[in-house]
Protein backbone atom coordinates (compact mmCIF):
# COMPACT_ATOMS: atom_id res chain seq x y z
CA UNK A 1 0.00 0.00 0.00
CA UNK A 2 1.35 3.30 -1.09
CA UNK A 3 -1.63 5.87 0.62
CA UNK A 4 -0.71 5.39 3.97
CA UNK A 5 -0.85 8.67 5.36
CA UNK A 6 -0.05 9.18 9.15
CA UNK A 7 -3.65 10.64 9.20
CA UNK A 8 -5.60 7.74 7.72
CA UNK A 9 -4.83 4.08 7.55
CA UNK A 10 -6.79 0.74 7.53
CA UNK A 11 -9.30 0.89 10.46
CA UNK A 12 -10.79 -2.20 11.76
CA UNK A 13 -14.59 -1.99 13.38
CA UNK A 14 -15.20 -5.16 16.01
CA UNK A 15 -12.59 -6.43 18.11
CA UNK A 16 -13.51 -10.19 17.94
CA UNK A 17 -11.62 -13.00 16.80
CA UNK A 18 -11.66 -12.13 13.14
CA UNK A 19 -10.83 -8.55 14.02
CA UNK A 20 -8.02 -9.30 16.62
CA UNK A 21 -7.06 -11.75 13.66
CA UNK A 22 -6.97 -9.03 10.92
CA UNK A 23 -5.16 -6.99 12.67
CA UNK A 24 -2.07 -9.27 13.36
CA UNK A 25 -2.32 -10.96 9.80
CA UNK A 26 -1.86 -7.03 8.35
CA UNK A 27 1.35 -6.83 10.80
CA UNK A 28 2.13 -10.31 9.35
CA UNK A 29 1.84 -9.52 5.96
CA UNK A 30 4.23 -6.12 6.40
CA UNK A 31 1.69 -3.13 6.80
CA UNK A 32 3.57 -0.82 8.49
CA UNK A 33 0.63 2.02 8.09
CA UNK A 34 -1.76 3.37 10.98
CA UNK A 35 -3.61 0.67 12.55
CA UNK A 36 -6.65 1.09 14.59
CA UNK A 37 -9.03 -1.38 16.08
CA UNK A 38 -12.54 -0.01 17.38
CA UNK A 39 -14.49 -2.41 19.53
CA UNK A 40 -17.97 -1.86 21.65
CA UNK A 41 -17.05 -4.38 23.99
CA UNK A 42 -14.34 -2.98 26.74
CA UNK A 43 -12.03 -6.44 26.39
CA UNK A 44 -9.21 -7.11 24.21
CA UNK A 45 -10.03 -9.43 21.28
CA UNK A 46 -10.91 -12.58 22.85
CA UNK A 47 -11.79 -16.44 22.53
CA UNK A 48 -15.61 -16.92 22.31
CA UNK A 49 -15.48 -21.08 22.05
CA UNK A 50 -14.70 -21.54 26.03
CA UNK A 51 -17.67 -19.25 26.87
CA UNK A 52 -19.98 -22.22 26.77
CA UNK A 53 -16.65 -24.88 27.89
CA UNK A 54 -13.47 -24.46 29.50
CA UNK A 55 -14.80 -20.87 31.05
CA UNK A 56 -18.11 -22.06 32.11
CA UNK A 57 -16.91 -24.47 34.59
CA UNK A 58 -14.30 -22.02 35.70
CA UNK A 59 -11.33 -23.57 34.45
CA UNK A 60 -10.18 -21.26 31.89
CA UNK A 61 -8.02 -18.10 32.61
CA UNK A 62 -8.91 -14.20 31.31
CA UNK A 63 -5.15 -14.49 30.34
CA UNK A 64 -6.31 -17.85 28.40
CA UNK A 65 -9.23 -16.91 26.88
CA UNK A 66 -7.64 -13.33 25.35
CA UNK A 67 -6.84 -13.77 21.84
CA UNK A 68 -3.21 -12.20 22.11
CA UNK A 69 -2.00 -10.32 25.63
CA UNK A 70 -2.44 -6.57 25.94
CA UNK A 71 1.48 -5.73 24.91
CA UNK A 72 1.46 -7.58 21.88
CA UNK A 73 -1.11 -4.56 20.92
CA UNK A 74 1.95 -1.91 21.92
CA UNK A 75 4.51 -3.89 20.58
CA UNK A 76 2.49 -4.44 17.04
CA UNK A 77 1.56 -0.91 16.93
CA UNK A 78 -2.49 -1.15 17.12
CA UNK A 79 -4.10 1.45 18.36
CA UNK A 80 -7.25 -0.15 20.31
CA UNK A 81 -10.14 1.92 21.06
CA UNK A 82 -12.24 -0.30 23.16
CA UNK A 83 -15.85 0.65 24.85
CA UNK A 84 -16.46 1.99 21.37
CA UNK A 85 -19.53 1.49 19.07
CA UNK A 86 -19.26 2.51 15.22
CA UNK A 87 -22.40 3.86 15.00
CA UNK A 88 -22.35 5.63 10.84
CA UNK A 89 -19.75 5.05 7.91
CA UNK A 90 -19.37 7.88 5.39
CA UNK A 91 -18.13 5.84 2.21
CA UNK A 92 -17.47 9.01 -0.09
CA UNK A 93 -15.79 10.86 2.83
CA UNK A 94 -13.89 7.75 3.75
CA UNK A 95 -14.86 8.21 7.46
CA UNK A 96 -16.31 5.63 10.32
CA UNK A 97 -18.18 8.08 12.98
CA UNK A 98 -17.99 6.38 16.43
CA UNK A 99 -20.42 6.36 19.87
CA UNK A 100 -17.85 8.78 21.41
CA UNK A 101 -18.27 11.72 19.16
CA UNK A 102 -15.17 11.26 16.99
CA UNK A 103 -14.78 10.69 13.81
CA UNK A 104 -12.18 8.17 12.10
CA UNK A 105 -10.76 8.34 8.70
CA UNK A 106 -9.98 5.73 6.86
CA UNK A 107 -7.97 4.33 3.47
CA UNK A 108 -9.23 0.61 4.36
CA UNK A 109 -12.01 -0.32 6.38
CA UNK A 110 -12.73 -3.69 7.52
CA UNK A 111 -15.91 -4.60 9.08
CA UNK A 112 -15.40 -7.34 11.46
CA UNK A 113 -19.25 -6.92 13.55
CA UNK A 114 -19.98 -10.74 14.38
CA UNK A 115 -23.04 -11.81 14.75
CA UNK A 116 -25.67 -11.73 17.77
CA UNK A 117 -28.18 -14.08 19.28
CA UNK A 118 -31.34 -14.08 17.54
CA UNK A 119 -33.85 -12.82 19.94
CA UNK A 120 -37.22 -14.94 20.39
CA UNK A 121 -39.85 -12.81 20.61
CA UNK A 122 -41.69 -14.66 23.97
CA UNK A 123 -43.91 -12.81 26.62
CA UNK A 124 -41.54 -12.81 29.33
CA UNK A 125 -38.02 -12.55 28.01
CA UNK A 126 -37.17 -9.37 30.46
CA UNK A 127 -37.52 -11.51 33.26
CA UNK A 128 -34.24 -11.85 35.23
CA UNK A 129 -32.43 -15.29 34.96
CA UNK A 130 -33.11 -15.07 31.28
CA UNK A 131 -30.03 -15.40 29.59
CA UNK A 132 -28.35 -15.27 26.51
CA UNK A 133 -24.45 -16.59 25.62
CA UNK A 134 -22.17 -14.31 23.19
CA UNK A 135 -20.24 -12.42 25.04
CA UNK A 136 -17.63 -12.88 28.39
CA UNK A 137 -19.71 -10.53 30.47
CA UNK A 138 -22.69 -12.99 29.37
CA UNK A 139 -20.69 -15.95 30.64
CA UNK A 140 -19.88 -14.46 33.79
CA UNK A 141 -23.92 -13.98 34.47
CA UNK A 142 -24.35 -17.06 33.35
CA UNK A 143 -21.35 -19.11 35.57
CA UNK A 144 -22.84 -16.67 38.61
CA UNK A 145 -26.27 -18.22 38.10
CA UNK A 146 -25.36 -22.01 37.42
CA UNK A 147 -24.56 -22.63 41.12
CA UNK A 148 -24.91 -26.46 42.25
CA UNK A 149 -28.57 -27.41 42.36
CA UNK A 150 -29.69 -24.58 40.04
CA UNK A 151 -32.34 -25.73 37.02
CA UNK A 152 -31.71 -24.50 33.42
CA UNK A 153 -33.73 -24.93 30.76
CA UNK A 154 -31.76 -24.35 27.74
CA UNK A 155 -34.48 -22.88 24.88
CA UNK A 156 -32.83 -24.55 21.80
CA UNK A 157 -30.97 -27.51 20.87
CA UNK A 158 -27.63 -26.21 19.18
CA UNK A 159 -23.59 -26.42 19.48
CA UNK A 160 -23.95 -23.32 22.07
CA UNK A 161 -27.30 -24.76 24.48
CA UNK A 162 -25.61 -28.24 24.72
CA UNK A 163 -22.42 -27.08 25.24
CA UNK A 164 -24.13 -24.63 28.19
CA UNK A 165 -25.96 -27.91 29.47
CA UNK A 166 -22.82 -29.92 29.72
CA UNK A 167 -20.90 -27.47 31.40
CA UNK A 168 -24.06 -27.29 33.43
CA UNK A 169 -24.00 -30.51 35.03
CA UNK A 170 -20.35 -29.91 35.33
CA UNK A 171 -21.61 -27.35 37.73
CA UNK A 172 -23.52 -29.56 39.72
CA UNK A 173 -26.86 -28.04 37.91
CA UNK A 174 -29.85 -29.74 35.82
CA UNK A 175 -31.08 -28.85 32.78
CA UNK A 176 -33.70 -29.19 30.12
CA UNK A 177 -33.06 -28.88 26.47
CA UNK A 178 -36.30 -27.74 24.86
CA UNK A 179 -35.68 -28.18 21.08
CA UNK A 180 -38.79 -27.34 18.31
CA UNK A 181 -37.15 -29.80 15.83
CA UNK A 182 -37.57 -33.35 16.20
CA UNK A 183 -33.79 -33.23 17.28
CA UNK A 184 -30.86 -31.66 18.29
CA UNK A 185 -28.58 -30.20 15.83
CA UNK A 186 -30.73 -30.11 13.14
CA UNK A 187 -29.19 -27.21 11.42
CA UNK A 188 -25.49 -28.39 11.61
CA UNK A 189 -25.57 -32.67 11.96
CA UNK A 190 -27.17 -35.47 10.18
CA UNK A 191 -29.67 -37.24 12.03
CA UNK A 192 -27.80 -40.57 13.33
CA UNK A 193 -25.14 -37.64 14.66
CA UNK A 194 -28.01 -35.95 16.47
CA UNK A 195 -29.78 -38.77 17.72
CA UNK A 196 -26.49 -40.25 19.24
CA UNK A 197 -25.75 -36.48 20.94
CA UNK A 198 -29.10 -36.28 22.21
CA UNK A 199 -29.32 -39.94 24.03
CA UNK A 200 -26.02 -39.20 25.52
CA UNK A 201 -26.99 -36.31 26.93
CA UNK A 202 -29.93 -38.18 28.31
CA UNK A 203 -27.61 -40.74 29.48
CA UNK A 204 -26.29 -37.46 31.37
CA UNK A 205 -29.30 -37.04 33.36
CA UNK A 206 -30.57 -34.17 31.07
CA UNK A 207 -34.23 -33.68 30.51
CA UNK A 208 -34.31 -33.21 26.54
CA UNK A 209 -37.21 -32.29 25.16
CA UNK A 210 -38.19 -32.63 21.17
CA UNK A 211 -40.73 -31.21 19.01
CA UNK A 212 -41.57 -28.96 21.90
CA UNK A 213 -42.13 -25.48 21.13
CA UNK A 214 -41.95 -22.82 23.35
CA UNK A 215 -45.07 -20.02 24.49
CA UNK A 216 -43.85 -17.94 26.96
CA UNK A 217 -41.48 -17.72 29.99
CA UNK A 218 -43.01 -17.05 33.30
CA UNK A 219 -42.02 -15.81 36.36
CA UNK A 220 -42.18 -14.20 39.80
CA UNK A 221 -41.50 -10.57 40.81
CA UNK A 222 -39.40 -10.50 38.22
CA UNK A 223 -37.93 -13.78 38.01
CA UNK A 224 -37.86 -16.61 35.72
CA UNK A 225 -39.42 -19.58 37.50
CA UNK A 226 -40.22 -21.28 34.61
CA UNK A 227 -40.54 -21.95 30.81
CA UNK A 228 -44.27 -22.54 29.55
CA UNK A 229 -44.54 -25.43 26.59
CA UNK A 230 -46.40 -24.95 23.43
CA UNK A 231 -48.43 -28.23 24.99
CA UNK A 232 -49.16 -26.46 28.26
CA UNK A 233 -46.66 -28.57 29.89
CA UNK A 234 -44.39 -26.48 32.23
CA UNK A 235 -40.44 -26.82 32.84
CA UNK A 236 -39.52 -24.87 36.00
CA UNK A 237 -36.51 -23.31 36.22
CA UNK A 238 -34.15 -20.71 37.90
CA UNK A 239 -32.00 -19.70 34.26
CA UNK A 240 -33.30 -19.32 31.27
CA UNK A 241 -30.84 -19.65 28.47
CA UNK A 242 -32.00 -18.59 25.03
CA UNK A 243 -29.92 -20.01 21.86
CA UNK A 244 -31.44 -20.49 19.13
CA UNK A 245 -29.18 -19.33 16.62
CA UNK A 246 -27.44 -16.07 15.55
CA UNK A 247 -27.79 -13.15 12.90
CA UNK A 248 -25.32 -10.49 11.31
CA UNK A 249 -24.42 -7.42 12.75
CA UNK A 250 -24.51 -6.06 9.17
CA UNK A 251 -26.85 -2.84 10.02
CA UNK A 252 -24.14 -0.64 9.91
CA UNK A 253 -23.24 -1.85 6.37
CA UNK A 254 -26.86 -2.22 5.32
CA UNK A 255 -27.23 1.27 6.41
CA UNK A 256 -23.93 2.66 4.19
CA UNK A 257 -25.81 0.68 1.27
CA UNK A 258 -23.14 -2.32 1.00
CA UNK A 259 -24.57 -5.34 -0.79
CA UNK A 260 -26.29 -7.31 2.18
CA UNK A 261 -28.02 -10.88 1.84
CA UNK A 262 -28.13 -12.96 5.47
CA UNK A 263 -24.39 -10.68 6.03
CA UNK A 264 -22.45 -8.72 4.12
CA UNK A 265 -21.59 -9.65 1.05
CA UNK A 266 -18.16 -10.59 -0.05
CA UNK A 267 -16.19 -12.26 -2.40
CA UNK A 268 -13.42 -14.20 -1.85
CA UNK A 269 -10.82 -11.89 -0.89
CA UNK A 270 -13.33 -10.62 1.64
CA UNK A 271 -13.83 -7.76 -0.49
CA UNK A 272 -17.44 -6.07 0.03
CA UNK A 273 -19.19 -3.58 -2.76
CA UNK A 274 -17.25 -1.30 -1.57
CA UNK A 275 -13.47 -1.42 -3.06
CA UNK A 276 -11.86 0.19 -0.16
CA UNK A 277 -14.40 -1.83 2.56
CA UNK A 278 -13.90 -5.60 3.34
CA UNK A 279 -15.57 -7.32 5.82
CA UNK A 280 -14.37 -10.46 7.92
CA UNK A 281 -15.86 -13.12 9.82
CA UNK A 282 -19.48 -14.24 11.43
CA UNK A 283 -21.08 -10.88 9.56
CA UNK A 284 -20.23 -11.85 6.32
CA UNK A 285 -21.92 -13.66 3.59
CA UNK A 286 -19.66 -15.57 1.95
CA UNK A 287 -19.00 -17.77 -1.47
CA UNK A 288 -17.32 -20.96 -1.11
CA UNK A 289 -15.80 -21.94 -4.12
CA UNK A 290 -15.66 -25.81 -3.52
CA UNK A 291 -19.53 -25.71 -3.60
CA UNK A 292 -20.66 -23.55 -5.73
CA UNK A 293 -22.19 -21.57 -3.04
CA UNK A 294 -22.47 -18.49 -0.59
CA UNK A 295 -23.14 -19.41 2.85
CA UNK A 296 -22.72 -17.34 6.46
CA UNK A 297 -20.42 -19.46 8.19
CA UNK A 298 -20.25 -18.76 12.42
CA UNK A 299 -16.89 -20.25 13.62
CA UNK A 300 -13.42 -19.10 14.68
CA UNK A 301 -12.07 -21.25 11.44
CA UNK A 302 -13.93 -19.01 9.09
CA UNK A 303 -13.04 -15.79 10.95
CA UNK A 304 -8.83 -16.65 10.88
CA UNK A 305 -9.70 -17.58 7.32
CA UNK A 306 -11.39 -14.60 6.32
CA UNK A 307 -8.92 -12.27 8.23
CA UNK A 308 -5.90 -13.48 6.09
CA UNK A 309 -7.89 -13.41 3.08
CA UNK A 310 -8.55 -8.94 3.66
CA UNK A 311 -4.66 -8.79 5.26
CA UNK A 312 -3.56 -10.33 2.14
CA UNK A 313 -5.23 -8.70 -0.71
CA UNK A 314 -4.94 -5.17 1.18
CA UNK A 315 -1.20 -5.84 1.46
CA UNK A 316 -0.83 -7.51 -2.14
CA UNK A 317 0.13 -10.76 -1.68
CA UNK A 318 -1.21 -14.16 -3.09
CA UNK A 319 -4.62 -15.27 -1.40
CA UNK A 320 -4.36 -17.64 1.09
CA UNK A 321 -5.18 -21.27 0.20
CA UNK A 322 -8.61 -21.97 0.41
CA UNK A 323 -9.90 -24.03 3.11
CA UNK A 324 -13.07 -26.32 3.31
CA UNK A 325 -15.28 -25.08 6.39
CA UNK A 326 -14.86 -27.48 9.51
CA UNK A 327 -15.92 -26.94 13.39
CA UNK A 328 -15.36 -28.43 16.77
CA UNK A 329 -17.69 -28.59 19.78
CA UNK A 330 -16.97 -30.18 23.36
CA UNK A 331 -19.81 -31.80 25.51
CA UNK A 332 -19.71 -33.82 28.52
CA UNK A 333 -16.20 -36.36 27.44
CA UNK A 334 -17.68 -35.97 23.69
CA UNK A 335 -15.15 -34.10 21.24
CA UNK A 336 -17.15 -33.11 17.74
CA UNK A 337 -15.14 -32.44 15.49
CA UNK A 338 -16.66 -31.62 11.48
CA UNK A 339 -15.02 -30.79 8.28
CA UNK A 340 -17.23 -30.20 4.44
CA UNK A 341 -20.51 -29.44 4.12
CA UNK A 342 -22.65 -32.21 3.03
CA UNK A 343 -24.83 -30.07 0.01
CA UNK A 344 -25.55 -32.52 -2.54
CA UNK A 345 -25.08 -35.26 -0.13
CA UNK A 346 -27.17 -38.85 -1.11
CA UNK A 347 -24.96 -41.55 0.34
CA UNK A 348 -24.17 -41.69 4.68
CA UNK A 349 -21.33 -43.70 5.71
CA UNK A 350 -20.95 -44.79 9.04
CA UNK A 351 -17.20 -45.91 10.40
CA UNK A 352 -17.47 -47.76 13.41
CA UNK A 353 -20.17 -48.02 15.79
CA UNK A 354 -21.78 -44.83 17.48
CA UNK A 355 -20.36 -44.94 20.85
CA UNK A 356 -18.30 -42.87 22.90
CA UNK A 357 -15.12 -44.91 22.08
CA UNK A 358 -15.11 -42.80 18.76
CA UNK A 359 -16.72 -43.03 15.66
CA UNK A 360 -17.76 -40.97 12.24
CA UNK A 361 -20.19 -40.79 9.69
CA UNK A 362 -19.15 -39.54 6.45
CA UNK A 363 -21.71 -37.64 3.41
CA UNK A 364 -20.58 -38.62 -0.39
CA UNK A 365 -22.02 -37.36 -3.61
CA UNK A 366 -23.46 -40.17 -6.18
CA UNK A 367 -20.11 -40.47 -7.49
CA UNK A 368 -18.41 -41.49 -4.61
CA UNK A 369 -17.12 -38.09 -3.98
CA UNK A 370 -16.74 -37.14 -0.04
CA UNK A 371 -18.36 -34.27 0.58
CA UNK A 372 -18.36 -33.92 4.95
CA UNK A 373 -17.39 -35.67 7.79
CA UNK A 374 -18.67 -35.82 11.56
CA UNK A 375 -16.84 -37.47 13.68
CA UNK A 376 -17.01 -38.11 17.40
CA UNK A 377 -14.27 -38.99 19.79
CA UNK A 378 -12.47 -39.97 16.52
CA UNK A 379 -9.90 -37.51 15.47
CA UNK A 380 -8.19 -39.65 13.17
CA UNK A 381 -11.70 -39.94 11.11
CA UNK A 382 -12.30 -36.06 11.37
CA UNK A 383 -8.15 -35.47 10.13
CA UNK A 384 -8.29 -37.84 7.66
CA UNK A 385 -11.79 -37.01 6.54
CA UNK A 386 -10.52 -33.03 5.91
CA UNK A 387 -8.00 -34.06 3.80
CA UNK A 388 -10.18 -36.79 1.54
CA UNK A 389 -12.75 -33.42 1.62
CA UNK A 390 -9.89 -30.92 0.47
CA UNK A 391 -8.77 -33.39 -1.92
CA UNK A 392 -12.21 -33.52 -3.48
CA UNK A 393 -11.20 -37.92 -3.23
CA UNK A 394 -13.68 -40.31 -4.38
CA UNK A 395 -13.96 -43.65 -2.10
CA UNK A 396 -15.94 -46.27 -2.33
CA UNK A 397 -18.56 -46.38 0.39
CA UNK A 398 -17.37 -49.83 1.26
CA UNK A 399 -13.95 -48.94 1.95
CA UNK A 400 -14.85 -46.20 4.18
CA UNK A 401 -17.28 -48.44 6.32
CA UNK A 402 -14.43 -50.97 6.90
CA UNK A 403 -12.39 -50.81 9.70
CA UNK A 404 -9.73 -52.92 8.72
CA UNK A 405 -9.35 -49.85 5.64
CA UNK A 406 -6.22 -47.62 6.59
CA UNK A 407 -7.41 -44.22 6.72
CA UNK A 408 -3.69 -43.29 5.73
CA UNK A 409 -3.93 -45.22 2.65
CA UNK A 410 -7.64 -43.97 1.53
CA UNK A 411 -6.42 -40.06 2.28
CA UNK A 412 -3.32 -40.65 0.28
CA UNK B 1 12.43 -16.80 30.59
CA UNK B 2 13.31 -20.01 28.20
CA UNK B 3 14.22 -18.99 24.88
CA UNK B 4 12.66 -20.41 22.03
CA UNK B 5 13.40 -20.41 18.27
CA UNK B 6 10.41 -20.28 15.25
CA UNK B 7 11.80 -20.75 12.31
CA UNK B 8 9.33 -20.09 9.57
CA UNK B 9 9.29 -21.95 6.35
CA UNK B 10 11.06 -19.49 4.14
CA UNK B 11 14.01 -19.47 6.92
CA UNK B 12 13.36 -16.96 9.11
CA UNK B 13 13.94 -17.02 12.36
CA UNK B 14 12.43 -15.79 15.10
CA UNK B 15 14.35 -15.96 18.88
CA UNK B 16 11.72 -15.62 21.17
CA UNK B 17 11.56 -15.52 25.32
CA UNK B 18 8.58 -17.15 26.17
CA UNK B 19 7.20 -17.88 29.82
CA UNK B 20 6.89 -21.12 31.53
CA UNK B 21 3.88 -22.83 31.68
CA UNK B 22 2.68 -20.63 28.40
CA UNK B 23 2.68 -23.15 25.45
CA UNK B 24 5.19 -23.45 22.60
CA UNK B 25 1.64 -22.19 20.24
CA UNK B 26 0.96 -19.49 22.49
CA UNK B 27 4.66 -18.09 22.80
CA UNK B 28 4.76 -18.15 18.69
CA UNK B 29 0.91 -15.93 18.61
CA UNK B 30 1.56 -13.62 21.26
CA UNK B 31 4.21 -12.89 19.31
CA UNK B 32 2.90 -12.72 15.87
CA UNK B 33 5.42 -15.59 14.83
CA UNK B 34 3.70 -16.24 11.47
CA UNK B 35 3.30 -19.58 10.78
CA UNK B 36 1.03 -20.94 13.42
CA UNK B 37 -2.55 -20.38 13.15
CA UNK B 38 -4.09 -21.87 15.99
CA UNK B 39 -7.52 -22.21 15.00
CA UNK B 40 -9.17 -23.77 18.09
CA UNK B 41 -6.66 -21.82 20.30
CA UNK B 42 -5.04 -24.84 21.99
CA UNK B 43 -7.60 -27.36 22.23
CA UNK B 44 -6.13 -30.44 20.71
CA UNK B 45 -8.75 -30.16 17.96
CA UNK B 46 -7.25 -27.91 14.48
CA UNK B 47 -3.64 -29.16 14.05
CA UNK B 48 -2.81 -25.79 12.64
CA UNK B 49 0.04 -25.66 15.67
CA UNK B 50 1.68 -28.42 13.69
CA UNK B 51 5.73 -27.87 14.09
CA UNK B 52 8.83 -29.64 13.42
CA UNK B 53 10.97 -30.01 16.32
CA UNK B 54 14.97 -30.26 16.39
CA UNK B 55 15.93 -34.20 17.03
CA UNK B 56 17.72 -32.59 19.64
CA UNK B 57 15.22 -30.93 21.72
CA UNK B 58 12.58 -34.17 20.87
CA UNK B 59 12.43 -35.77 23.91
CA UNK B 60 12.82 -33.19 26.19
CA UNK B 61 9.18 -32.41 24.54
CA UNK B 62 7.15 -34.99 26.22
CA UNK B 63 5.37 -37.51 24.31
CA UNK B 64 2.43 -36.39 22.47
CA UNK B 65 -1.03 -38.23 23.84
CA UNK B 66 -3.12 -40.30 21.88
CA UNK B 67 -5.46 -37.39 21.13
CA UNK B 68 -2.20 -35.25 19.43
CA UNK B 69 -0.42 -38.86 17.90
CA UNK B 70 -4.18 -39.16 16.03
CA UNK B 71 -4.30 -35.66 14.84
CA UNK B 72 -0.96 -35.25 13.76
CA UNK B 73 -1.22 -38.50 11.30
CA UNK B 74 -2.90 -36.64 9.10
CA UNK B 75 -1.61 -33.42 9.31
CA UNK B 76 0.09 -32.57 6.22
CA UNK B 77 3.75 -33.06 5.35
CA UNK B 78 3.97 -34.90 9.24
CA UNK B 79 6.97 -36.34 9.99
CA UNK B 80 8.71 -38.16 12.52
CA UNK B 81 9.21 -35.32 14.62
CA UNK B 82 6.02 -33.68 14.07
CA UNK B 83 4.26 -32.19 17.33
CA UNK B 84 1.31 -29.93 18.29
CA UNK B 85 2.68 -26.78 19.53
CA UNK B 86 -0.22 -26.44 21.64
CA UNK B 87 0.65 -29.28 23.60
CA UNK B 88 4.29 -28.47 24.17
CA UNK B 89 4.42 -26.82 28.17
CA UNK B 90 7.25 -24.48 27.70
CA UNK B 91 9.43 -24.85 30.92
CA UNK B 92 13.25 -23.63 31.49
CA UNK B 93 13.92 -27.35 30.32
CA UNK B 94 13.15 -26.54 27.09
CA UNK B 95 15.23 -23.15 26.81
CA UNK B 96 17.29 -22.78 23.62
CA UNK B 97 14.11 -25.14 21.75
CA UNK B 98 14.14 -25.25 18.42
CA UNK B 99 10.94 -25.55 16.08
CA UNK B 100 10.04 -24.78 12.36
CA UNK B 101 7.61 -24.52 10.68
CA UNK B 102 5.59 -26.43 7.75
CA UNK B 103 4.71 -24.97 4.66
CA UNK B 104 1.31 -24.34 5.36
CA UNK B 105 -1.06 -25.63 7.92
CA UNK B 106 -3.45 -27.00 6.17
C1 LIG C 1 -20.56 -19.50 23.35
C2 LIG C 1 -19.94 -19.66 22.00
C3 LIG C 1 -19.24 -20.83 21.69
C4 LIG C 1 -18.64 -20.99 20.44
N1 LIG C 1 -17.95 -22.14 20.18
C5 LIG C 1 -17.31 -22.27 19.01
C6 LIG C 1 -16.50 -23.41 18.72
O1 LIG C 1 -16.39 -24.34 19.53
N2 LIG C 1 -15.83 -23.47 17.54
C7 LIG C 1 -15.93 -22.46 16.63
O2 LIG C 1 -15.30 -22.55 15.57
N3 LIG C 1 -16.68 -21.38 16.85
C8 LIG C 1 -17.38 -21.25 18.01
N4 LIG C 1 -18.15 -20.14 18.24
C9 LIG C 1 -18.28 -19.14 17.17
C10 LIG C 1 -17.11 -18.19 17.13
O3 LIG C 1 -16.83 -17.70 18.42
C11 LIG C 1 -17.42 -17.05 16.18
O4 LIG C 1 -17.59 -17.59 14.90
C12 LIG C 1 -16.32 -16.00 16.17
O5 LIG C 1 -16.24 -15.37 17.41
C13 LIG C 1 -16.57 -14.99 15.07
O6 LIG C 1 -15.68 -13.92 15.19
P1 LIG C 1 -16.11 -12.47 14.68
O7 LIG C 1 -14.96 -11.60 14.99
O8 LIG C 1 -16.64 -12.54 13.32
O9 LIG C 1 -17.34 -12.06 15.58
P2 LIG C 1 -17.40 -11.77 17.15
O10 LIG C 1 -16.43 -12.64 17.86
O11 LIG C 1 -18.83 -11.80 17.49
O12 LIG C 1 -16.86 -10.29 17.30
C14 LIG C 1 -17.50 -9.16 16.78
C15 LIG C 1 -17.19 -7.99 17.69
O13 LIG C 1 -17.55 -6.77 17.04
C16 LIG C 1 -18.17 -5.93 17.96
N5 LIG C 1 -19.01 -4.98 17.21
C17 LIG C 1 -20.17 -5.23 16.54
N6 LIG C 1 -20.65 -4.11 15.97
C18 LIG C 1 -19.76 -3.12 16.26
C19 LIG C 1 -19.72 -1.73 15.95
N7 LIG C 1 -20.65 -1.14 15.20
N8 LIG C 1 -18.67 -0.99 16.42
C20 LIG C 1 -17.70 -1.60 17.18
N9 LIG C 1 -17.69 -2.91 17.49
C21 LIG C 1 -18.73 -3.66 17.04
C22 LIG C 1 -18.94 -6.87 18.84
O14 LIG C 1 -19.25 -6.27 20.08
C23 LIG C 1 -17.96 -8.02 18.99
O15 LIG C 1 -17.08 -7.80 20.06
C24 LIG C 1 -18.77 -19.95 19.47
C25 LIG C 1 -19.48 -18.78 19.78
C26 LIG C 1 -20.05 -18.62 21.02
C27 LIG C 1 -20.81 -17.36 21.34
S1 LIG D 1 -3.98 -24.90 18.38
FE1 LIG D 1 -5.45 -26.28 17.56
S2 LIG D 1 -4.40 -28.17 17.75
FE2 LIG D 1 -2.95 -26.78 18.55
Amino acid sequence: MNNEGPQAGIVIIGGGHAGGSAAAFLRQYGYKGALTLVGTEPLLPYQRPPLSKAWLKGEATAESLALRPARFYTQQNVETRLGVTATALDRAAHTVTLSDGTTLAYTKLILALGSRARPLALPGRDLGGVMELRSAADADRLQAALKPGARLAVVGGGFIGLEVTASAIALGASATVIEREARVLARVACPPLSAFVQDYHRGKGVDVRLATGVEALEGASGQVTGVRLADGGLVPCDVALIGVGALSNDALAQAAGLDCANGIVVDIAARTSDPDIYAVGDCTNRPLPMYGQMVRLESVPNAIEQAKQAAADITGRAPPMPEIPWFWSDQFDLRLQMAGLPFGATQTVLRGVPDVAGFAIFHLAPDDTVLAVEAINAPADFMAGRVLVTKQKQVAPGLLADLSSDMKTLAA
Amino acid sequence: MPTITYIEFNGTSHSIEVENGLSVMEGAVNNNVPGIDADCGGSCACATCHVFVDDAWLAKCGTPDTQEKSMLGFAATAQENSRLACQITVTDALDGLVVRMPEAQH
